[in-house]
């Protein structure tokens, strides 16, 4: 790759001087206002990354509260009502407001720096996205606490849900809270998709982009897939049934209750692999540093994550095999719902081959992993019983699938991401996180998830359907039901441990170095916490181990502008340079318009003219967002010395 | 008294027999990839090259790959069993009775309303929250949902089926087992989801022709005064606005019909069981053994409730 | 200025509150409701989960049979400016109590209290005379009128010739 043209050998350079003005380019302006205008992509990561913790605790409150209800037969700790809210509100959290964009926060932080960028490929929409979602959490949380929460399930089941059985505006809340979130996962999603196809570092080609950058762009276009069809769903029928008084669902008027499953889980079930992919791309980088190798069948791991992406579409209505649905159509499903067990079973028949072939220390990280594979394997073979029409027509809606659902996304999401917290903990802090608090923590999770949710299966099949608030002494669920319930106080505990570790470390940590664990991904060629800029100098990638390449001189690309945010934008598939591209400074529009969009939809519950105020404000905003996108641009043909013609800006 | 493990039909046993098999391959696959995980994660095997990283030959590499394929081949082939053994079983439980007994349910907020069909409407048998099936014989159940969606499911007896507002569906079974099965709703449907119990008695043939035959003969009117007072105060204190009781003017169809009210074992949709105490209780003052019910407390004195709740005792 | 800006805020929760409340215990209700003084609203006016179970009940108890789903018939239509006894909710609730010369029965002794509250809820929301994001929106039936929530309020006028059955 050395020959390429705008690559060179770094042989001198004032280094010092080259940062000191990319960070005057790049950094965000200080003060409040400046923090409210905020487009950096690590920042905006960053306070995805906290928020959506909080969530995961808020919505860990919930489940704690639900499982001291269920401790005891005939509790009467709380009420249908509440207990109602709070198995929703806990759902819709777990699912929209902390897994998901979890998961892309992740990505957002680390995809730049993975493929060696400068940014993000839209800095503002990415901001923009963020404060959507921000608007979403605060609006779901202050409604439940003026008993103005959700109580339909986060699945939403017309005609539960429609507007004859739910009064009130409890169920507009959640229509449009999923909006919020559907709007900020497709600004991540689009953001990550041009970041990984436009603005890899020159010389990483496809086949050299590390699996979980595979797996965060796979799950980009799941998500471009699949978030539609819920915002058909929720924000257009749902909402128009509620709002305006439309049949969609008012079988009466020729509307289908059914149609409202079909489309949720259309998206539904996408949903949970675009949860479970992107954390088990990170397991791959987790492996291959604590294994000292090269993963094992890395074709092999991203055509999976490929497959499971296009099967994940095909799947949705074994959610529905107790409806009345032909039963040629729903074997077709049991098929297609066994086939996705393949490409997921390559991938861990991958990992145990790279731990076979390597030098497996471990760390906690390393533990988590192993954690995964325990707990994830489990929830993998109850979901292909569950695949089985006949079995699923006994454990649908019960608490087998409560456990199953729970044994998938905190063995296959939650355990990796816990594992990636501590493998990138220095990356984002630059202290470690603490390895006996970490181990603690690690055994009391662990123990806490299968002693919490193993019983379930049990409870489930003996006929304890979901979403209960109470059940009767004659039904004998309770012993096993308070053992669920000392397991969810276990896991709460971990969860305090993990908390207590990450504030004492972030403080007062043992400072990590750039490259802490000796790995090989360029996120770790720059310092920790990286800089405004990411890299002084765009690396040039050889390999896909770019750091563990044993050759001392390590390219990289020099040219770029420092005095204003530019960026080196590269061939989608080999990752050539092709053009400049000038990444945009801070602005407070895209608050601005998060703001008018939240007044539209949550306005829209109140007033249908509150659409139309929204759509005139936000429409103000954008014309000064882009306003201010468009100037300063300048486009010049300059041809490159191999002869091709490139635009520069 | 209710679990999926102590199958009481040919249907329920079928998939009971599908699920151990899955159980017992399931728990060999997870143990046995776990073990295989730790040995794995315990000791080194590669060879670690000048760069200090871990480097495997080519021809061990090649051996990997066989086994990974080997592996991959080997969960297509388990899963393929899976399949097969779950279309056979499909296909045994997605016959079609030609012709079974056909009992109506309709699921309501939060009760089961059950109806015994017969072409003469004077032998019809209404009631509610407790179905009596004869052992031996195949049963179909149509279901329709009167308000949101419901999911009708006899953890012993085998299969679940949803009500949906403008759906028929239906769901068969043959109980081999003389029994009461409980069982309960399973799809969120509101505020009483959770008490929205329902029971299923299955008895010898002989038997549960005689119950049919009774169920469409109303009680005798009552004679005693107490009853006839308490009879009074069901026709004129609000009771009958929503109850029927044949044989009387009740005639609503709104809550469960209480014809043969004594002969069930529970109240409430399966949440007390039938006592004379608990009937006062539940009279009373309904929200408070469930909340959210739409049964209204109503204002009756002493002697009224006395009376109301003896001449309920009566409709056996 | 920012303390009424907070008031406004807090009040707009209080009624959230209030909409939102889902009133389960019917006994406690039913005592409470006994004597209901307030004149510009009755105690389920606000509340969206009464309202709405008071439009059950309105269907189960066979009202429209004469009202005809407020549009009128037998009986005088619930949905118009008209009223013949009143409309404010005292004199709505002993409408439905204790019923009305020419045909309307007295249901107090089918109903409790607290139901008859919600009757009344539903009968002024179908001539919007409760707030908006209280009344009921569609069922789930043919549509054979408006929904309340799309009523527009009708400011409410009392008739005081007798009323006329249709088709008499």
């Amino acid at each position: 790759m050395s020959n390429l043209p705008v690559a060179q050998l770094l042989v001198e350079a004032d280094v010092a001087r080259e940062a000191a003005a990319l960070d005057a380019t790049w950094r965000d302006k200080s003060g409040v206002w400046g923090w409210l205008c905020a487009v950096e992509q690590k920042t905006i990561a960053r306070r995805y990354i906290i928020t959506t913790f909080l969530m995961f605790l808020a919505g860990g409150m919930e489940a704690a509260l639900m499982r001291l209800q269920l401790a005891r037969p005939e509790n009467a700790l709380i009420g249908p009502d509440r207990y109602n809210q709070l198995f929703t509100v806990h759902g819709t959290t777990m699912m929209f407001l902390f897994a998901v964009p979890m998961m892309q926060a992740m990505g957002l932080y680390l995809v730049p720096l993975m493929v060696g960028a400068r940014s993000i490929a839209f800095p503002r929409l990415n901001a923009f996205g963020y404060w959507n979602y921000v608007v979403g959490v605060v609006f779901l949380y202050v409604s439940l606490f003026i008993n103005m929460g959700p109580d339909t399930g986060w699945t939403a089941y017309v005609p539960l849900s429609g507007p004859a059985y739910s009064p009130g505006h409890r169920v507009d809340v959640w229509a449009q809270v999923v909006t919020f979130t559907e709007i900020s996962a497709l600004c991540g999603a689009v953001n990550l998709i041009v970041t990984v196809f436009k603005m890899r570092a020159p010389g990483m080609s496809l086949n050299r982009i590390p699996v979980f950058v595979w797996a965060q762009l796979v799950v980009a276009f799941m998500i471009v897939f699949a978030m539609p069809a819920v915002a058909t769903g929720s924000t257009l029928m749902l909402a128009l049934d509620r709002a305006v008084n439309t049949h969609w669902f008012n079988p009466a008027e020729g509307g289908d209750a059914l149609l409202w499953q079909h489309i949720f889980w259309f998206f539904g079930h996408p949903e949970v692999y675009i949860i479970f992919l992107p954390a088990i791309g990170m397991i791959t980088p987790i492996v291959e540093t604590f294994c000292r190798r090269a993963v094992f069948g890395y074709t092999a791991m991203v055509m999976a994550n490929i497959t499971t992406a296009f099967f994940a579409f095909g799947l949705w209505v074994h959610h529905m095999f107790a409806t009345p649905i032909p039963e040629l159509g729903q074997s077709l499903f049991t098929a297609a719902s066994m086939v996705i067990a393949v490409p997921t079973g390559i991938q861990i028949f991958c990992w145990i081959a790279t731990l076979w072939g390597g030098r497996p220390r471990l760390t906690v990280p390393m533990l988590f992993v192993l954690g995964f594979l325990f707990t994830f394997i489990n929830g993998g073979i109850t979901g292909v019983m569950l695949a089985s029409v006949a079995f699923d027509k006994e454990a649908h809606d019960t608490f087998f699938v409560v456990a199953h659902l729970h044994y998938v996304l905190i063995g296959g999401g939650l355990m990796p991401l816990f594992g990636a917290f501590y493998f990138w903990f220095p990356k984002l802090t630059g202290r470690l996180l603490n390895t006996a608090l970490g181990k603690l923590h690690f055994w009391l999770f662990v123990i806490g998830t299968n002693v919490t949710f193993f019983p379930m299966h049990i409870l489930g099949l003996n006929g304890m359907p979901r979403r209960i608030y109470t059940y009767a002494e004659t039904t004998g669920w309770g012993t096993l039901n308070m053992l669920a319930t000392v397991g969810a106080l276990t896991i709460a505990l971990s969860v305090l441990v993990f908390l207590i570790n990450a504030v004492r470390s972030w403080f007062s940590g043992e400072h990590a170095g750039d490259n802490p664990w000796d790995a090989a991904g360029l996120e770790w060629a720059t310092t920790s916490p990286p800089p405004s800029y990411n890299f002084v100098h765009t690396p040039v990638v050889r390999s896909r181990h770019p750091l563990w390449e044993t050759t001392v001189e390590q390219p990289v690309v020099t040219g770029l502008r420092s005095d204003r945010r530019e960026i080196l934008l590269t061939t989608t598939f080999d990752a050539q340079p092709d053009s400049r591209h000038v990444g945009p400074d801070g602005s407070i529009w895209p608050l601005y318009v998060a703001l008018c969009m939240g007044l539209l939809f949550i306005g829209s519950i109140f007033s249908p003219y509150s659409v139309l105020a929204g759509i005139g404000i936000s429409l103000i905003g954008l014309f000064f967002w882009g306003w201010q996108s468009t100037q300063d641009v300048e486009v010049e043909r300059v041809a490159l010395p191999d002869g091709r013609m490139v635009d520069r800006l | 008294m209710h679990s999926f493990f102590d199958p009481a039909s040919p249907q329920a046993r079928a998939v009971a027999g599908l699920w151990w098999w899955m159980f017992g391959v399931g728990m060999v696959i997870w143990f046995g990839v776990f073990a295989v995980a730790m040995y794995a994660a315990r000791q080194p095997h590669g060879q670690r090259g000048p760069d200090d990283l871990e480097h495997v030959s080519p021809e061990r590499h090649r051996r990997m790959e066989r086994v990974v394929a080997g592996a991959v081949f080997a969960t297509i082939l388990i899963l393929c069993a899976f399949l097969v053994y779950d279309f056979s079983i499909g296909s045994v439980l997605a016959m079609h009775p030609k012709r079974a007994l056909t009992i109506d349910v309709v699921g309501h907020q939060w009760w089961w309303e059950i109806t015994y069909e017969d072409p003469n409407p004077s032998k019809r048998v209404g009631t509610a929250n407790e179905i009596h099936v004869p052992v031996g014989e195949l049963v179909q159940f149509k279901l329709r949902a009167a308000d949101v969606i419901h999911s009708i499911w006899a953890p012993n007896l085998g299969g679940k089926k949803d009500l949906i507002p403008g759906y028929v569906s239906t769901l068969w079974f043959k109980a081999d087992t003389a029994g009461v099965y409980r069982g309960q709703c399973t799809e969120f449907c509101g505020m009483q989801h959770a008490q929205m119990a329902f029971y299923i008695v299955a008895e010898p043939p002989v038997k549960f022709a005689g119950w049919l035959a009774a169920g469409s003969i109303p009680n005798p009117p009552p004679t005693d005064s107490l009853l006839l007072h308490g009879r009074d105060v069901f026709m004129q204190r609000g009771c009958a606005s929503c109850h029927s009781i044949g044989g009387t003017d009740a005639r609503a169809t709104v809550g469960p019909d209480l014809t043969h009210f004594k002969g069930r074992a529970a109240i409430a949709a399966g949440s007390l069981s039938n006592t004379r105490a608990n009937l006062t209780r539940w009279i009373q003052n309904p929200s408070a053994l469930k909340p959210g019910v739409r049964m209204p407390a109503l204002e009756l004195s002493p002697g009224e409730m006395n009376a109301l709740v003896s001449y309920l005792e009566t409709l056996k | 200025m920012s303390r009424v800006r907070a008031l406004a805020v807090v009040l707009m929760l209080l009624a959230s509150c209030e909409r939102e409340d889902r009133r389960l215990d019917s006994r406690e209700f039913t005592t409470r409701y006994a004597t209901w003084s307030d004149s510009s609203k009755g105690p389920y006016d606000h509340n969206a989960h009464g309202t709405t179970e008071g439009q059950m009940l309105f269907e189960q108890m066979n009202c429209s049979g004469c009202h005809a789903n407020g549009g009128g018939g037998m009986g005088p239509a619930l949905m118009d400016d008209k009223w013949i006894y009143g409309s404010n909710p005292n004199e709505i609730f002993t409408s439905i109590a204790s019923g009305r010369p020419n045909g309307m029965p007295a249901w107090k002794s089918r109903l409790n209290n607290e139901q008859i509250w919600r009757l009344v809820a539903y009968v002024r929301s179908l001539s919007g005379l409760t707030p908006k994001g209280d009344r009921p929106s569609r069922e789930d039936h043919m549509m054979v009128k408006p929904s309340p929530y799309q009523t527009p309020k009708a400011k409410p006028v009392i008739v005081r010739s007798t009323f006329t059955p249709a088709g008499r």
